[in-house]
C-alpha cells in the first residue's frame, strides 16, 4: 500500500534508482501495432533472447502507441551504457536476429526513424522537432501494464501533491491559470467547468471521463488510454478532489477492447495500491472509478447523452440548462472531460500552470494530438505545440500526399467539421482559428484529400454519417439532414439544379441554428465548408453533370480507346466481367453491365482506359 | 421575480419560468407543437424536440427553444425576426415532409395541432420533399389506432404512457429518420400490456393514436331492422360532450345529449348511472362484508378497466383484492340483456346495447370473454364522447340548439351518487353514503366527503362511519395507482378502502373526451359541472333510487344474491407483464 | 438496427432462454453480481453493461433474452428495446459464424472503403446489415477501428485485414471456413 506521500517518494526513488538492463527493447503493442503484426515480431524478439541468453542484458517492453503508424510494427532500442536509441519501422519477425546482433548500433541492412519530438517536461531540445509530448509522454515509453513505470515516471505525484499541499480552490486555479482547453472537441476551458460544479452543493459529485471517440478516422484517446492509463485515473482523482466528487466513470466505446483491459488493469492496481479508494496518502479523500461501456453510438459522445446511457437510456440528448455541472449523472453534479484533456492535468500540477501556458498559443495553451490519416504518405499520431501549421504537419510530419498526387483539402473536426483548402495551411491551429477557416479542432482527427477526391461525395459521406448517427429526437436533425442527404445523392447523381444549391445552404444554416445538440448544429459544416471552399466542384456537377475527381458514378462512364493492345488484363480483372474482346485485340466495355468500380481503369498499363 | 424583454416590451416573470411563460404574460403566443403541459397533474413534457417554437435571444449563437429555456436576467428576447419565423417555417416544412397530409380523411381532422399550426403559419408548399416514413398501420386492438405515418415525435405519448401511467410499454424505437415511438419489438399494442387508458391518444398532438372508431357501426346498428337498439351514457360524457359544440367547458349537458340520441333514432336512451347505483349496492355489500369480517382488505374499486388491466399484468398478485363487482357498463348491458329484455319480452340477441363513453378502455372491456355469457356480448358498441359529437355532426344535429329530454325508463333513473363516478373520488363517495346508511340504518344527511373530492393523485382519508374509522384513498392515474400498490405490498398502507382510476382525475379526463390540449382549466370545470349536478338532483344516495328498489324487489333480491352474483360480478386474470 | 414492420409477428425465433438453460445461468449468474434492488432508475444503469454480457452468451438478443434482462432488472421490456434498437452494437437478429466488417471511418473512405463494401454484398449476394442465409456470414459497415493506418480495414471476427483492396475481396471470404 502506498498510503502516504512518503511512501510514494520512497517507492519512485527505488524505481527510478532501480538497475536497469543494459538494454531495453520497447515494442509498440497498441491496437494498431498488434494489427499491423506486432505479435510475431514480439515472439521473434522473445525467442531470439532466449536462444542466445540475453535475459539478463535485454529487456522487452511491451508499450503503447508509438504514434509511427505509416511503419507498424516499430521497436525502439534504448541503450543504457550508451544513452543511445534507435526506432526501427515495418520490423519483421525476422528481423529479430539481426536486431540482436548489434545492439549498440543500426542493424546490418535496416533503417531507423527519426525522431521528430522531444519531451517539454523533461528536455528543451526542439531542435527539428515539430512534435512536444505531454499527453503521449509514456505512451510508447513505458509498459502500460506496470504501475511501477507509471511510477517511475513520477506517476502519482500530482495527485500527492494536490491532496497534501493543495486545496480543491487552489487546484482548480492552477488549471485555469494553465489555460487548459477541453480536448474533446469544443474548447471550454477546462478551469471554469471545475469551478461550476465545485460551486454546487451536493452530497455527490461525478467525474467522467469521455473516452467514446466516436470520430470515425480519430484515434488519439485509445492510444492515450491503452499507451498511459493511469495518467487518466491520477487525473480524474485530482480534477474529483478540486469539484469534491468521490466517483469517477470512465465512459468507454466498447470498440475499444484493449483499452477497456488496460484500464481495469489500471483501476485494480492503483486500488491494491490505495491510489484510488478510501484516504488516499491518508488524506482523507475518497475516489473511486468505474467503467461504463459504450454501444456503438456517436452521439454518446455528447456530454448529457453519455449521461444517459451511463444511467441505461438511450442516449437521447437534452436541452441544456440545466447544465451537466448543476444536474448531470443522477442528477447530480457531474464534470465531463475529454481523455487527453484529463492526459494533461498531472503534468500542469507537476511543472505548474506557468509552464504549461508557455506551450502553445496565447489562446490554446498546450499541445493538441492529432491522428493523421487518409492520403498521407506517413499515417500516424502526432502530438503538437497549439499554433503549429497545418502544412508542417501533413507535409512536414505526414511527408506530403502519397503516390506524388495533388494536395486537395485536408479535413479536421470529423463529422463536426469542415474542409481546408491548400491556401490555408499556413495557418498557425488553434481553437479560434480553425473556427475562423468554417471548421473546427475537434477531437483531433485530421483526414488528408488528395486529387482523386469528390468533395460532394466527401459531403454526403459525411451526411450519411450523421444521418445514422442522428437520435432522431429533434426535427432539423432527423429530417433536416436526411433532406440534406438527399440533395447531395441529387448532386452526386447529376440531377441537382441551381435550386438544389440554394436549398441545400439554407437549410444547412437553418440546422445549425435550431438542432437540439452539438451533433446537429455542426452536421451542416462539412456541406457548408466544401460548398465555400469547392464550389467550382458543386457546379460542374449541377452545371457540367460531371464529376471532375472522376468519383460519382452516376456522372463517369469507362471507355477504351485506341491505346489498347488487348492485353486482356482489365477483362481478366473485372468483377462484372463485362469486358470483351480477342487476345491482341481492341476490347470493348458493355456498358450496359458496368458497375463502374474502376478497377480495369487503375489495371491497364498502357493507359488505354478513358474515365469520362 | 426575474426582468426580461420580449419584443422590447418589459416583462417580469417568476425565477423559472421559460421564454414561453413570460411572453404568454404579455399577450405573445409563440408557436408549439412538442410541449405539453397539465398543471393539475403537474404533467410536464419539455422535450424541446420539435423546434417550433425557437425565438431569437441576444447574444446567443443559435436560436432558442422558448418552451424550454429558462429567462434569465436582463435577458432580450426576440420572437418575429425573419431569422426566427424562417426557422420555425422551414421546422413545419420539413414535419410535412415527412407527414401524410391527408387531412382531409384523418380522424384528427379539425383538432389537430399540426393542422392548425399549418394553418397558421400559412405554409403554402413543401420546399423539402423527400423519402417519407412508411409504417403498417395498428388497427389490431379494438380500442387504439397507431399510424405512425402521422407521429411527429413530440414523444408526448412516451410521458403519458410511462411516466404519468407507468404502464411503460411505449419507448423510442431506433434512431436518425427511423427514429419512432413503439412498443417493443414494433408489437401491436393488443399483444402487449397496455390498458387502453389512452391517455396517449389524449396527448397525442396530431392523428398518430386515435380511437378505434364505432361510428359506422353504431349507423348501421340503428338502421337494422328488427333489433331494439338502446344506449347508454357515462357520467362524464354530460360534462364534456358540450365542448364540442362551442358550449363552455363545465356545461352540464344531460339533457340535450338525451335529446341528441333520440334524435339519432335510439330506441331508449338509458343512463350507465343508474347501472353505477347498482355497482354501489353490490360493491358496499361486498365492502361491508369485508369490514365486518376484518379480512381481504382493502378492497380496491373495480369499475375502471384501465386499472383491471394494469393490476392483471403489473400486480398480478393482487387480483384478488378488487371488488368482484363489474363496472356500471358492464352491469348495464347485463341488465339490459336479461331483466329489461325479459320485460320487453326480446331475446338478449335482438337487443342492441350501445354505450357512450368517456373512455377508450371501456370499448376493450365490452370485448373480454367474460362479458360474453353465452356467447351474448353484454355491450355490443362501446363510442366515446368524441365519437358522440361527430356522429351528432355528421347529422346535423347542433346540440347547443336542443331542447333537454328525460332518459327513458326503466334503466335512466339515477342519483347524485352515480353521477359523481364521473371524478376521481365519486366512486368511493357514493360507497361510503350508502355505507353510512346501512351501517347506522339511519339516514345520514352528511354525505359530502369533501376529503377524497378533487384532482390530486393520491387523496387520503379517515372518514368515521357508524362510529368506526375507516382508512381511504382515493388515486387516480396509474402512476399514483403503482405507489399505493407497492406500499400495500411492502405492507406498508393499511386501508379499508382504495378507490383507483387509470386516468388522472378520473373519467373526466378519460381517454375518449374531446382533447384538452394541455388546459387544466377545462377539467376544473368539468369536475365542478359534476358536483353541481350531484346537488342539484334531488337524490344522492344509490340505495335510495327508487327503480333500483324496484329492480331488486321484481327480479335481483337482495344485493349480492345468486343471480346478482351471476349477472353482477365477474373475477381477474393475471396476464403476462410486458 | 431499423424497426421491420413484421409487428413482432411472424418472428417465431427460438426461445434461447429455454433452449439453453447453461446459458441462461451463466447470464443469471452475472446480474446476481450487480447491485440490483427495487429502484428501477439505479437499475437501468446496469442496463447496458447486462445487454453486452448477454450478447456475449447468446450471440444476439432476442425478445426472449431481452424479457429475461428486463424482468431481472425489474424494467419494461418496451426500455430493453428501446435501448437495444439505438445502439448499434446491439442486434435482435442471429448474425452469422462470420461477422465480416467493413471500416467505414473518414480515413478508411477516401482510400476506397465503399468500393470494398460493395464488392461484399456482391459477392456474399446480401446487404450491409444482414446475414447470408447459411447462417455463416453477416455484413456490416463499422466506423473506425482506431487501425486509420492500415485503411481500408476490414474485421472478420476478431481478425483485422489491413491496406485491403477490392481484388482481395474473395480471397477474404475463402479464408472463411
Ligand atoms: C455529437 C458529439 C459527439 C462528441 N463526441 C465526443 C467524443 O467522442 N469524445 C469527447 O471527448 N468529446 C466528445 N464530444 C464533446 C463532449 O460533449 C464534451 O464537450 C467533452 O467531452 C467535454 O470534455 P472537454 O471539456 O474535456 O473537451 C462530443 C460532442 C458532440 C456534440
Ligand atoms: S441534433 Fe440530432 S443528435 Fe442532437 S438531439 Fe437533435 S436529433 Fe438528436
Ligand atoms: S469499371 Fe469495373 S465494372 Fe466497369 S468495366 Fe471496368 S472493371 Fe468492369
Ligand atoms: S488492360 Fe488496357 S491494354 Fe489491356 S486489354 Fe484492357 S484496355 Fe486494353
Ligand atoms: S395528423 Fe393532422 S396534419 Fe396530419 S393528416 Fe391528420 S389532421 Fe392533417
Ligand atoms: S381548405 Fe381547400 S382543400 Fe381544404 S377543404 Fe377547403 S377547399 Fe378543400
Ligand atoms: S392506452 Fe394507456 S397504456 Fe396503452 S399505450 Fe396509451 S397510455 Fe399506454
Ligand atoms: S404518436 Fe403522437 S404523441 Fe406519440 S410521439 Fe407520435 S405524434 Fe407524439
Ligand atoms: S378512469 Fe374512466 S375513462 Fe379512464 S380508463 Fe378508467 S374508466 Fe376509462
Ligand atoms: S501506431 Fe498506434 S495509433 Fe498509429
Ligand atoms: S414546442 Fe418547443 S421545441 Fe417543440
Ligand atoms: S477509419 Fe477505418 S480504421 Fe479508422
Amino acid at each position: 500500500m502506498i498510503d502516504s506521500v512518503d511512501k510514494l517518494t520512497q517507492r519512485t526513488a527505488d524505481l527510478k534508482g532501480r538497475t536497469q538492463a543494459g538494454t531495453q527493447v520497447l515494442v509498440s503493442m497498441g491496437t494498431c501495432g498488434v494489427a499491423a503484426g506486432a505479435a510475431p515480431v514480439l515472439d521473434a524478439l522473445k525467442s531470439e533472447i532466449a536462444n542466445r541468453k540475453l535475459e539478463n542484458a535485454v529487456k522487452i517492453v511491451e508499450t503503447g502507441c508509438m504514434g509511427l503508424c505509416h511503419c507498424e510494427p516499430s521497436i525502439e532500442i534504448l541503450s543504457s551504457e550508451t544513452g543511445k536509441s534507435f526506432t526501427y519501422g515495418n520490423v519483421k519477425p525476422e528481423d529479430a536476429g539481426k536486431i540482436l546482433d548489434n545492439l549498440n548500433d543500426i542493424a546490418a541492412g535496416m533503417s531507423t526513424v527519426e525522431r521528430t519530438w522531444y519531451y517539454p517536461e523533461l528536455e528543451d531540445n526542439t531542435e527539428n522537432k515539430i512534435q512536444a509530448r505531454i499527453v503521449l509522454k509514456n505512451s510508447g515509453r513505458i509498459n502500460p501494464e506496470l504501475l511501477d513505470d507509471y511510477l517511475a515516471n513520477d506517476g502519482y505525484s500530482a495527485l500527492a501533491k494536490v491532496l497534501t499541499k493543495m486545496q480543491p480552490q487552489d487546484v482548480i486555479d492552477e488549471i485555469t491559470a494553465s489555460g487548459l482547453r477541453g480536448r474533446g472537441g469544443g474548447g471550454f476551458p477546462t478551469g471554469m467547468k471545475w469551478s461550476f460544479a465545485a460551486a454546487q452543493k451536493s452530497d455527490d459529485k461525478y467525474m467522467i471521463c469521455n473516452a467514446d471517440e466516436g470520430d470515425p478516422g480519430a484515434f488519439m484517446d485509445r492510444a492515450v488510454l491503452e499507451g498511459d492509463p493511469h495518467a487518466v485515473l491520477e487525473a480524474m482523482a485530482i480534477a474529483g478532489y478540486a469539484i469534491g466528487a468521490n466517483h469517477g466513470i470512465i465512459y468507454i466505446r466498447a470498440e475499444y477492447p484493449l483499452a477497456i483491459q488496460r484500464l481495469q488493469i489500471a483501476i485494480s492496481q492503483a486500488e491494491k495500491e490505495g491510489l484510488l479508494g478510501d484516504n488516499i496518502f491518508g488524506s482523507g479523500f475518497n475516489f473511486k472509478l468505474e467503467l461504463k461501456y459504450g454501444a456503438g453510438a456517436f452521439v454518446c459522445g455528447e456530454e448529457t447523452a453519455l449521461i444517459h446511457s451511463i444511467e441505461g437510456k438511450r442516449g437521447e440528448p437534452t436541452f441544456k440548462p440545466p447544465f451537466p455541472a448543476v444536474s448531470g449523472l443522477w442528477k447530480k453534479p457531474t464534470i465531463v472531460n475529454n481523455v487527453e484533456t484529463y492526459a494533461n492535468v498531472p503534468a500542469i500540477i507537476r511543472k505548474g500552470s506557468a509552464w504549461f501556458k508557455k506551450i502553445g498559443t496565447e489562446k490554446s495553451a498546450g499541445t493538441k494530438v492529432f491522428a493523421l490519416a487518409g492520403k498521407v504518405k506517413d499515417v500516424g499520431l502526432v502530438e503538437v505545440p497549439m499554433g503549429t501549421k497545418l502544412r508542417d504537419i501533413i507535409f512536414g510530419l505526414g511527408g506530403g500526399i502519397e503516390n506524388d498526387k495533388e494536395f486537395k483539402a485536408v479535413q479536421t473536426g470529423g463529422p463536426s467539421g469542415g474542409c481546408i483548402k491548400a491556401d490555408k495551411l499556413d495557418t498557425p491551429i488553434d481553437y479560434d482559428n480553425l473556427i475562423a477557416l468554417g471548421s473546427m479542432m475537434g477531437s483531433g482527427g485530421m483526414i488528408v484529400m488528395d486529387e482523386d477526391d469528390c468533395m460532394v461525395n466527401v459531403a454526403k459521406f459525411f451526411l450519411e454519417f450523421t444521418l445514422d448517427e442522428s437520435c432522431g429526437k429533434c426535427t432539423p436533425c432527423r429530417i433536416g439532414n436526411k433532406r440534406l442527404y438527399e440533395m447531395l445523392e441529387e448532386i452526386c447523381e447529376g440531377k441537382g439544379t441551381a435550386q438544389t444549391l440554394e436549398k441545400l445552404r439554407n437549410l444547412s444554416h437553418t440546422i445549425k441554428d435550431t438542432a437540439l445538440c452539438g451533433l446537429g448544429q455542426t452536421s451542416p459544416n462539412p456541406v457548408l465548408s466544401t460548398m465555400i471552399n469547392f464550389e467550382d466542384e458543386y457546379l460542374a456537377h449541377v452545371q457540367d453533370k460531371s464529376c471532375p475527381a472522376g468519383v460519382c458514378t452516376k456522372l463517369i462512364t469507362y471507355e477504351i480507346n485506341d491505346n489498347c493492345v488487348g492485353c486482356t488484363l482489365c477483362a481478366r480483372n473485372c468483377p462484372v466481367n463485362c469486358i470483351s474482346g480477342e487476345r491482341k485485340a481492341l476490347h470493348v466495355i458493355d456498358q450496359s453491365k458496368c458497375i463502374k468500380c474502376g478497377v480495369c481503369y487503375s489495371a491497364c498499363k498502357f493507359h488505354a482506359i478513358d474515365r469520362k | 421575480m426575474i426582468n426580461l424583454t420580449i419584443n422590447d416590451t418589459p416583462v417580469s416573470v417568476d425565477d423559472n419560468a421559460t421564454i414561453l411563460q413570460a411572453a404568454a404574460k404579455i399577450g405573445i403566443r409563440i408557436p408549439t407543437l412538442c410541449h405539453f403541459e397539465l398543471d393539475c397533474f403537474s404533467i410536464e413534457h419539455r422535450m424541446g424536440s420539435c423546434r417550433i417554437c425557437v425565438v431569437e435571444v441576444e447574444g446567443r449563437r443559435n436560436l432558442a427553444p422558448a418552451c424550454c429555456t429558462p429567462v434569465t436576467e436582463g435577458m432580450v428576447v426576440k420572437t418575429n425576426t425573419i431569422r426566427a419565423i424562417n426557422a420555425r417555417r422551414t421546422m413545419l416544412d420539413l414535419i410535412l415532409s415527412d407527414h401524410p397530409k391527408e387531412c382531409l380523411t384523418c380522424e384528427k381532422n379539425g383538432d389537430c395541432e399540426l393542422q392548425n399550426l399549418a394553418s397558421e403559419m400559412d405554409l403554402h408548399h413543401v420546399m423539402y420533399e423527400g423519402e417519407m416514413s412508411t409504417y403498417k398501420i395498428d388497427l389490431a386492438c379494438n380500442a387504439i389506432v397507431r399510424d405512425l405515418n402521422k407521429c411527429i415525435m413530440c414523444r408526448r405519448c412516451e410521458t403519458a404512457c410511462n411516466d404519468v401511467q407507468t404502464v411503460g410499454i411505449l419507448s423510442g424505437v431506433g434512431r436518425g429518420f427511423d427514429a419512432v415511438v413503439a412498443p417493443a419489438a414494433m408489437m401491436p399494442l393488443n399483444e402487449t400490456k397496455c390498458v387502453f387508458c389512452g391517455q396517449c391518444v389524449a396527448a397525442c398532438p396530431v392523428g398518430a393514436l386515435t380511437e378505434q372508431n364505432n361510428k359506422y357501426q353504431v349507423w348501421q346498428a340503428l338502421n337494422q331492422k328488427g333489433k331494439h337498439v338502446i344506449v347508454q351514457t357515462a357520467p362524464a360524457v354530460r360534462v364534456a360532450i358540450g365542448e364540442e359544440f362551442d358550449m363552455a367547458p363545465g356545461s352540464i349537458a344531460t339533457g340535450k345529449l338525451v335529446a341528441g340520441l333520440k334524435m339519432l333514432g335510439f330506441d331508449k336512451v338509458f343512463d350507465t348511472d343508474f347501472a353505477a347505483d347498482l355497482t354501489i349496492m353490490e360493491e358496499t355489500t361486498e365492502l361491508i362484508e369485508r369490514l365486518t369480517k376484518n379480512e381481504n382488505l382493502p378492497i380496491l374499486t373495480s369499475c375502471c378497466p384501465g386499472w383491471v388491466k394494469f393490476l392483471e399484468h403489473q400486480f398480478p398478485e393482487l387480483v384478488y383484492m378488487p371488488s368482484t363487482a363489474k363496472s356500471p357498463q358492464q352491469m348495464f348491458g347485463a341488465i339490459a340483456k336479461s331483466y329489461y329484455a325479459e320485460k320487453l319480452g326480446k331475446k338478449p340477441e335482438d337487443i342492441i346495447c350501445v354505450s357512450v363513453m368517456p373512455c377508450l378502455a371501456k370499448k376493450y372491456e365490452a370485448s373480454r370473454e367474460e362479458f360474453a355469457p353465452e356467447g351474448v356480448k353484454d355491450v355490443d358498441l362501446v363510442i366515446s364522447t368524441r365519437e358522440l359529437a361527430d356522429m351528432f355532426k355528421e347529422a346535423g344535429i347542433q346540440l347547443e340548439k336542443l331542447e333537454d329530454q328525460q332518459y327513458d325508463n326503466p334503466l335512466g333513473e339515477s342519483t347524485g351518487a352515480a353521477i359523481i363516478f364521473g371524478a376521481s373520488g365519486g366512486v368511493l363517495e357514493a360507497a361510503l353514503r350508502t355505507a353510512a346508511d346501512w351501517l347506522t340504518g339511519e339516514d345520514i344527511k352528511e354525505i359530502d366527503f369533501n376529503a377524497v373530492r378533487g384532482l390530486e393523485g393520491i387523496k387520503e382519508a379517515t372518514v368515521n362511519v357508524a362510529g368506526t374509522d375507516v382508512k381511504v384513498a382515493v388515486t387516480s392515474g396509474l402512476g399514483n395507482a403503482r405507489k399505493v400498490l407497492e406500499k400495500i405490498q411492502k405492507g406498508e398502507a393499511h386501508y379499508h378502502a382504495i378507490e383507483i382510476m387509470a386516468c388522472p382525475g378520473g373519467c373526466l379526463n378519460g381517454g375518449g373526451q374531446p382533447y384538452n390540449h394541455g388546459d387544466s382549466d377545462i377539467l376544473e370545470k368539468r369536475k365542478e359541472a359534476i358536483y353541481t349536478a350531484d346537488s342539484d338532483l334531488p337524490i344522492r344516495k344509490s340505495h335510495e333510487n327508487p327503480h333500483i328498489k324496484k329492480l331488486y324487489d321484481e327480479y335481483l333480491e337482495k344485493p349480492g344474491s345468486k343471480l346478482a352474483h351471476k349477472l353482477l360480478h365477474t373475477h381477474y386474470t393475471p396476464r403476462k407483464n410486458w | 438496427m431499423s424497426c421491420c414492420d413484421c409487428q413482432g409477428k411472424g418472428q417465431e425465433e427460438l426461445n434461447l432462454i429455454e433452449q439453453f438453460p447453461e446459458k441462461r445461468e451463466q447470464l443469471e449468474a452475472y446480474i446476481a453480481t450487480l447491485d440490483i434492488g427495487d429502484d428501477r432508475e439505479k437499475n437501468r444503469g446496469f442496463l447496458i453493461q447486462s445487454l453486452h454480457k448477454a450478447q456475449d452468451i447468446f450471440g444476439y438478443l432476442p425478445l426472449s433474452v431481452q424479457l429475461f434482462v428486463a424482468d431481472k432488472l425489474k424494467l419494461h421490456l418496451s426500455e430493453v428495446y428501446g435501448v437495444i434498437s439505438f445502439y448499434s452494437y446491439f442486434t435482435d437478429k442471429p448474425v452469422g459464424k462470420y461477422k465480416i466488417n467493413v471500416c467505414t471511418g473518414t480515413a478508411c473512405f477516401v482510400k476506397g472503403a465503399g468500393s470494398i463494401l460493395e464488392e461484399f454484398k456482391r459477392y456474399l449476394n446480401i446487404e450491409c446489415g444482414e446475414t447470408s442465409r447459411d447462417r455463416k456470414f453477416s455484413l456490416g459497415a463499422l466506423r473506425c477501428v482506431g487501425a486509420c493506418s492500415l485503411a481500408p480495414v476490414v474485421m472478420v471476427n476478431e481478425k483485422v485485414y489491413g491496406k485491403v483492396s477490392t481484388k482481395m475481396v474473395p480471397d477474404i471470404i475463402s479464408e472463411c471456413k
